[in-house]
């Protein structure tokens, strides 16, 4: 029984056994092929990929160059930034985690809602960024609880830090992320593209950007799945950006801006001699630092929509009409075309008629029989009526290019103005109409299309005050020789009954800014006030009574100006202030202007020489 | 029941002597090359995975070598025994079982966590041994005697799957059918069954769990989802691919050590060996695993009864199909489905199933020449 059951049964099962073997056999060899494919074929690529897997290129951002005062105090700078960051995969409950971490510092509810987002978008292991910003107490305080915060994470990062906040954030600007648009026209560097890296937005942020930024370092490393960096492979350190230092002078802008306060307007300060720029202030302003710490939708709407425009840099970018600080100018444009000399005498009844118009003086019944001087020293507009017409509009244009107005003269700040010199093609150019000759009157006084900036007013008080060169304003102290600035090209005479006619407006008997002079002996100001119509005075309102600025909205009052130099015989600095609807120039401009103007003074480095502070390695030889 | 001792008269000593050593030692061998993977798997550390291999073959071994002196008589006589319990034990799993990785595949007795599907893969075999050791080649063809197998390959394998565990009722299913086809089950049978089993595809389909679906919709694209399920074949593919000819050296293999690779030390393991030691490596793991297989045919070859071979060669074939499936799987060319790298990759319960299944390979052996009779009496 058994030996036919095992006759029949030993070879089916014999052939089939073999058989399975046979096919176990076909399976192995296609195995054998495909790690053949894999690891033959192949294995360079994965090869590839296993490095690409391993080796992390991690872009090391340099520090950013700093930037410096004319004494070297830094005015914007680097400072440590303390934040935290979740990790979920660490984590029992990223919402409890946040809940925990709220007990110590607050996290609103907006930056949970981000958080969350951010964590449902990244794989677990990504670190968010929770809060930044923190003070080094904060800090030390979650680093104490960190125990009880799973998969929260402390870091150290650089961010920008601007000493002297909203006293000069005009100038320095600020740093924000990099923009779609920066990428797309970027200039290739890798930089741009490394999360949280910050560009110059605004101000010399912006345009020394290239100067500040330095060149990426960058790092290999090997990181294990979960990005741990294991070890270092490699690493070339990058450039670090350099520093660049400023002829500001950091004191001297808090003191300008202080005060400038609570008006709104703008003060520039500069050295006549070199046009070292010392300050300058414009207000109302912004704190550079909020932008750091990212500033708020609202809070950014609140600083457009501020009529007094906190976010312009007035300095360069307001755009004023110089009134009676560019009698001197014309003055100057009817003495060097040989058309009115310093004795020409004009009769001032108050009314000067041209055609059909008439044409005002700011003193309703006249100022008599006036000279030059006179006429500088209590601003008789029927004087200047007078020589503009006989000068002509050309000239005067000319002579207020030659003084610095109707251009750019700070390449380096981004948004300059160049404020407007008009002329007769100008006006053919841009209006379409001819030029009228009651326009050239009313540009004798300073008014009409004539616009002028804060830095171009002070800039033409430093080359009145100058007298031999036509210096330009300079804010960032370079490497390369200093060029002298090319002559100035007008009389001595013609300068000095000009400067003689400002030196009276503050210290004359009769001058406008009298009650504003600098009595302390070797520091007199020569000055000029001005006060720049904003609105048309309406014939009925001319009959009534000029109303006063008091009794007007303060958009509809006159700008008050004042230009100046100091001191008298041995001018040094000149400036300019600018007090925005602040009514007349000798009310409200020439005090700030005093004020001002002593402080620089003051900090005058007569006895303290501007100490430069290396910002570049020293050249032997 | 029971059996008469008529074959020849095998004492201890004697048995001790014609235990295959060949056998016991290309499986330790095997297994050492698992332990010095582990070794690498933890930076060059016998702790904390290589040490307790080691522990856990020792006492696998020895127990191998129990049941290798056992009479296999005795493994015939009790196979239907322990299939039930084995049975008993994967009901048990479904109420009190421990859950682990979304699926309940665990039962605790107190000291050990038996997977009642490891010790089910052996039974399996025994059982259908047993059964057709007891049917003759007539008996075989007919419809009627099928049913009872089928009974036992069913009911267990649709219990795994229950838990869910995709990779083991395949492996069970597999391995069961084998021995059928052994006993020489007509051929026109499994093409119906293959037919049937294919048109019952979309239903088994709506009836997976959604991780196992996307394992299998990830096998058939991996590169689709990089970041997710479809990872661990791509990093596997770049450890094992990143290998090439030579491999790069033991303790040298950067994507394993640096956790790319997932589950190096179980699943993906053989990934590991081939990442340092190349293809070279790999293909002698292959070689070491072929002259196991070739030793469990001779064994079952020479053996003077169907349980033995139905044994030796069913058992065999388990292995092989945890060594095909496993690196099919690592190497990308079957969705990952969980089954070890027999004899080198950490785990106890996937040990001891192999370490039992030799040693009854190995009692088929030393009692190749028993007689056993085909029915009871």
């Amino acid at each position: 029984m058994r030996g036919r059951v095992e006759k029949a049964r030993y070879p089916v099962f014999t052939r089939r056994a073999l058989m399975l073997g046979g096919m176990k056999a076909a399976l192995f060899a296609g195995l054998g092929a495909r790690m053949y494919y894999l690891q033959v074929i192949e294995g360079d690529q994965y090869k590839m990929l296993a490095d690409e897997n391993r080796i992390n290129l991690a872009l090391l951002a340099p520090p950013r160059g700093r930037i410096l005062d004319r004494r070297g105090v830094p005015v914007a700078t680097n400072r440590q930034n303390f934040r935290v960051l979740i990790v979920p995969e660490q984590t029992k409950s990223v919402e409890e985690t946040l809940d925990r971490l709220n007990q110590i510092v607050p996290v609103s509810d907006q930056t949970r809602a981000r958080v969350l987002r951010d964590v449902s978008r990244k794989r677990r292991f990504v670190p968010i960024s929770v809060v930044d910003n923190l003070t080094w107490e904060e800090f030390a305080r979650i680093n104490v609880r960190s125990p009880d915060l799973p998969g929260i994470q402390l870091d150290v990062g650089q961010t920008r830090d601007y000493p002297l906040g909203v006293y000069l954030g005009h100038t320095v600007g600020y740093v924000g992320p990099v923009s779609e648009k920066d990428l797309k026209q970027g200039d290739g560097d890798p930089l741009l593209e490394l999360p949280g890296f910050r560009t110059g937005r605004r101000g010399l942020e912006r345009s020394f950007e290239g100067t500040l930024r330095g060149a990426a370092g960058n790092q290999r490393v090997e990181v294990n799945a979960f990005g741990r960096v294991i070890r270092e492979l490699s690493r070339t350190e990058g450039r670090p950006g350099s520093d660049i230092q400023l002829t500001i002078d950091a004191r001297l802008q808090r003191i300008a801006t202080q005060a400038l306060r609570p008006e709104s307007g703008a003060a520039v300060v500069m050295d006549v001699h070199n046009g070292d720029v010392l300050a300058m202030a414009s207000t109302p302003g912004f704190d550079p630092n909020a932008f750091n710490v990212g500033i708020g939708n609202s809070e950014w709407q609140r600083l457009l929509r501020n009529s007094r425009k906190p976010l312009t840099d007035k300095t360069i970018a307001g755009r004023y009409p110089p009134g009676s600080t560019f009698k001197m100018a014309v003055a100057l444009a009817a003495m060097d075309a040989n058309v009115a000399g310093a004795a020409h005498r004009v009769f001032c009844n108050g009314k000067h008629v041209l055609g059909n118009h008439t044409f005002h003086c700011w003193k309703r019944w006249g100022h008599g029989w006036m000279d030059l001087n006179d006429a500088l020293t209590q601003s008789c507009d029927i004087y200047f009526y007078d020589i503009a017409r006989r000068v002509g509009v050309e000239k005067i244009a000319v002579m207020a290019e030659r003084l610095g107005l109707g251009q750019t003269l700070l390449p380096e700040l981004p948004g300059e103005s160049a404020g407007l010199v008009p002329n007769p093609a100008w006006k053919e150019g841009a209006i379409g109409e001819a030029w009228q000759g009651g326009e050239t009157l009313i540009m004798g006084i300073g008014q009409g299309y004539l616009l002028a900036t804060p830095l171009q007013l002070a800039t033409m008080a430093a080359r009145l005050a100058n007298g031999e060169r036509a210096v330009s304003p300079r804010l960032v102290f370079r490497d390369e020789q200093d060029v002298e600035a090319p002559p100035l090209g007008l009389s001595k005479d013609a300068l000095r009954h000009v400067r003689q006619g400002m030196n009276d407006v503050v210290n004359g008997k009769r001058g406008t800014a009298r009650a504003h002079r600098i009595t302390r002996e070797g520091w007199e100001m020569a000055g000029k006030t001005g006060t720049s119509q904003v609105r048309r005075i309406s014939r009925a309102e001319r009959e009534s009574g000029v109303l006063k600025n008091e009794d007007i909205e303060w958009r509809s009052r006159d700008h008050a100006l004042f230009v100046a130099f100091a001191p008298v015989d041995k001018p040094r600095y000149a400036l300019s202030v600018v007090v925005e609807h602040g009514g007349s120039g000798s009310a409200a401009a020439a005090p700030v202007a005093r004020a001002i103007m002593e402080a620089t003074l003051e900090l005058d480095p007569a006895a303290n020489r501007r100490q430069r502070v290396a910002v570049s390695p020293e050249r032997e030889g | 029941m029971g059996y008469r001792d008529d074959g020849p008269d095998l004492r201890f000593g004697r048995k001790l002597l014609s235990l295959n050593w060949g056998l016991v030692l290309l499986i330790t061998i095997t297994a050492s090359v698992g332990f010095a993977m582990l070794y690498s798997a933890a930076g060059g550390d016998v702790q904390p995975w290589a040490i307790r291999q080691i522990i856990r073959f020792g006492g696998g071994a020895f127990l191998m070598l129990v049941i290798a002196l056992i009479d296999i008589r005795f493994w015939m006589r009790w196979a239907y025994l322990i299939y039930a319990v084995a049975l008993v034990l994967l009901l048990a799993v479904e109420f009190v079982g421990t859950t682990g990785m979304g699926a309940t595949r665990w039962v605790s007795l107190g000291f050990f966590n038996l997977q009642p599907s490891e010790v089910m893969k052996i039974a399996l075999v025994l059982a259908l041994a047993r059964y057709f050791h007891g049917l003759s080649l007539e008996d075989t063809g007919r419809i009627t005697y099928l049913l009872p197998p089928l009974a036992l390959i069913g009911m267990p394998t649709l219990l795994v799957l229950k838990q869910p565990d995709l990779g083991t009722a395949l492996l069970l299913a597999a391995g069961g059918s084998i021995v059928l086809f052994l006993a020489g089950v007509r051929l026109w049978k499994f093409a119906l069954a293959l037919g049937a089993a294919l048109a019952a595809m979309p239903i088994a389909w709506s009836q997976l769990h959604e991780y196992q679906k996307g394992r299998i919709m990830t096998f058939l694209n991996p590169e689709s989802d990089p970041l997710g399920a479809g990872y661990h074949i791509m990093q596997s593919k770049i450890a094992l691919g990143s290998g090439g000819i030579s491999g790069k050296g033991f303790l040298e293999g950067t994507q394993s050590h640096l956790n790319f690779l997932p589950e190096m030390r179980t699943d993906f393991i053989f990934t590991m060996l081939a990442e340092e030691f190349g293809m070279v490596g790999g293909l002698a793991l292959m070689g070491l695993y072929i002259l196991i297989l070739i030793y469990a045919y001779a064994i079952g070859f020479r053996s003077r009864h169907q349980f033995g071979r139905l044994v030796a060669v069913g058992i065999a074939t388990t292995f092989f199909l945890y060594i095909f499936i496993n690196i099919g799987m690592v190497t990308g060319i079957l969705p990952v489905v969980g089954v070890p790298l027999p004899l080198i990759s950490y785990g106890g319960t996937a040990m001891l199933t192999l370490l039992i299944g030799f040693g009854l390979i190995l009692s088929v052996s030393i009692h190749r020449d028993v007689e056993i009779p085909r029915s009871r009496g």
